[in-house]
């Protein structure tokens, strides 16, 4: 395996040069053939069609931008950064809430039976809904936008970490559990000796799609209740027509979603065992 | 019976279903002995493995109950050690985890450093001493399954279940491991009841053999004291006069008698060792005949 990476990792490298060599061909302005008017060289060139600007344009833009990330120069104008921030907090919170609840109804979900066919409806209802739906009620209901979208993502990341953890833990394997009612260990030790650790993978992999649905979901969120965040940065950028940064800001948001997955993916196999 | 310090009394396992309950056993009454080393033999679905369940307080007998020093067994307890076929290690914890991780349970006000010290000396017993950071995933079949009587050992419980321990083991690892189970089991005279296939490995192990009849309705139909001399040892104990005479009567038991019904109470208690192959012979015809007739029967 250790051998595929290096040709790998040139393939990937000869892939990008392409890619971006084509981009770049294909949107240059045309040549001007003659003196431009001073109306032409107001409106940027002769070129009547608005262009999306290739990647040297837009490799400068994020250069100039990552170069002084956390400036604030008003609501308007804040360093990528900062909106960055802003929205990675509100993708924790919404996300640790979520875990706080999912995991430990999860486990009780799990271990009873009777609490898997009770609240299975509940579950099977809820999950199907867009998280953005709930946002006009949460507005409502909580009078904060900040907290609305907070809101939406603890709903949108509490399912797949509820379903996981309930699939974990109703499934560790009976043996293990035999140890445990052997060695006499109690209910609430039995669930953080035995069964945390045997479902604990299983758990993590919700945790993991959970927080990638988080980092999808709150881009939208931020584009409804504005202010602050990537999404409020992306949508306010489109309006200004600043397709620069527009660009910039959609590798970003990708190069963090990548961040966060390989975060929980670090933590997955931390707890990960071989049987 | 009674004063026995494991008494089985009366005990049955019903599966009730709409065409008839299955019986898998019946009326099983026998008892151990402190210290004693027993084994039990029958074919599968005789119920084996329920009554070691039972034991372990993993699973409730329909009728009758078990009385061990004194007190009736409801539910499992520290004081009943089991060892499982598949090991049953906890697959994220290492060795020496496997192993402190019963000592913890078993003596929760020890310190850190007496469990461990507790844990080594055990797994040391059981050849690991080397092994004490590895994960079980990281050790061979046998290996595992020393760690896991090493673990069952190390909580000194009053009685000692082994599930068919070796079955999963080929012949050589076996061997040795039955060794280090003769030794550990002489340096801490624990009470064993072991369920085995192996008729081999009863006879070098076992004080006495339980024999039960082929299920559904299954009994502990006889009891077989194996008279030979401790210590024992594998390469020897075939030169003992006594052994084929044991094997014999056992093989003959699976093989010939096991299908019979045999309704009284309480096991035989049959000592083969002085039994003449003659007489060995002459049982098995007779029981051959009675064998046909109960199929017949059937």
């Amino acid at each position: 395996m250790q051998s595929l990476n290096v040709p790998a990792a040139l393939v990937s490298f000869c892939l990008l040069l392409v890619l971006l060599g084509l981009w770049e061909a294909l949107n240059q302005p045309p040549k001007a053939t003659k003196a431009l008017t001073e109306f032409e060289i107001l409106m940027g060139g002769v070129d009547q069609e608005a262009r999306v600007p290739p990647p040297s344009q837009v490799a400068e833009h994020a250069w100039n931008e990552l170069s002084n990330p956390f400036y604030d120069a008003g609501p308007n104008d804040k360093g990528i950064g900062i909106q960055l921030g802003y929205s990675l907090y509100r993708v924790l919170a919404g996300f640790l809430a979520a875990a706080l609840i999912a995991i430990p109804l999860g486990f009780v979900i799990g271990m009873s039976p009777l609490m898997h066919k009770a609240l299975n409806p509940f579950i099977q209802i809820l999950r199907p809904i867009s998280p953005l739906a709930w946002m006009p009620l949460a507005l409502f209901v909580i009078k904060d936008s900040e907290l609305s979208a907070i809101f939406v993502i603890f709903i949108c990341s509490i399912w797949p970490m509820l379903i996981n953890t309930a699939f974990g833990v109703s499934n560790v394997r009976s043996d293990w559990i035999s140890v445990a009612r052997t060695h006499e260990l109690g209910q609430i030790k039995t669930a953080l000796l035995v069964i945390l650790p045997a479902a604990a993978p299983t758990i993590l992999t919700g945790m993991r799609i959970s927080i990638g649905i988080a980092w999808l979901v709150i881009v939208a969120a931020e584009m409804l209740v504005g202010g602050t965040g990537i999404g409020y940065y992306v949508w306010n950028e489109w309006n200004n027509l600043d397709l620069n940064s527009v660009i910039f800001s959609i590798v970003m948001i990708g190069a963090v979603g990548m961040l966060l997955d390989a975060a929980l993916g670090g933590v997955e196999k931390l707890v990960q065992y071989k049987e | 019976m009674n004063n026995q310090f494991v008494s089985i009394e009366g005990l049955s396992k019903v599966y009730p279903s709409d065409n008839g309950d299955t019986v898998v056993f019946e009326d099983a009454n026998f008892g151990i002995d402190k210290g004693e080393f027993v084994c039990i033999i029958g074919h599968s679905g005789c119920g084996k493995s329920t009554i070691l369940n039972v034991l372990a307080g993993l699973d409730e007998p329909s009728t009758g109950g078990v009385i061990m020093d004194g007190k009736e067994i409801v539910g499992p307890s520290l004081e009943r050690g089991v060892v499982f076929q598949n090991y049953s290690l906890l697959p994220w914890l290492s060795t020496l985890q496997n192993v402190s991780f019963g000592v913890t349970a078993r003596w929760p006000d020890w310190s850190k450093e007496n469990v461990i010290a507790h844990s080594q000396r055990y797994l040391k017993m059981v050849g690991l001493g080397d092994s004490l950071d590895k994960k079980p995933s990281e050790l061979s079949g046998g290996m595992r399954q020393r760690v896991s009587i090493a673990r069952a050992f190390a909580t000194s419980p009053k009685l000692l279940l082994l599930d068919e321990p070796f079955g999963a083991l080929d012949a050589l690892t076996r061997g040795v491991i039955q060794d280090e189970l003769i030794k550990i089991w002489s340096e801490t005279q624990q009470t064993v009841f072991m369920i085995t296939h192996d008729v081999d490995e009863a006879i070098l192990l076992a004080d006495r053999i339980l024999l039960m009849s082929n299920g559904p309705n299954a009994r502990v139909a006889e009891s077989v004291t194996i008279n030979i001399d401790r210590p024992r040892q594998r390469d020897t104990i075939v030169k003992d006069p006594a052994y084929y005479k044991i094997r014999n009567y056992l093989v003959n038991f699976l093989v010939n008698r096991s299908g019979e019904r045999d309704l009284s109470e309480h096991p035989r208690i049959v000592d083969p060792s002085h039994l003449s192959a003659q007489d060995q012979d002459k049982s098995t015809e007779q029981k051959n005949k009675t064998a046909t007739l109960q199929v017949v029967n059937h």
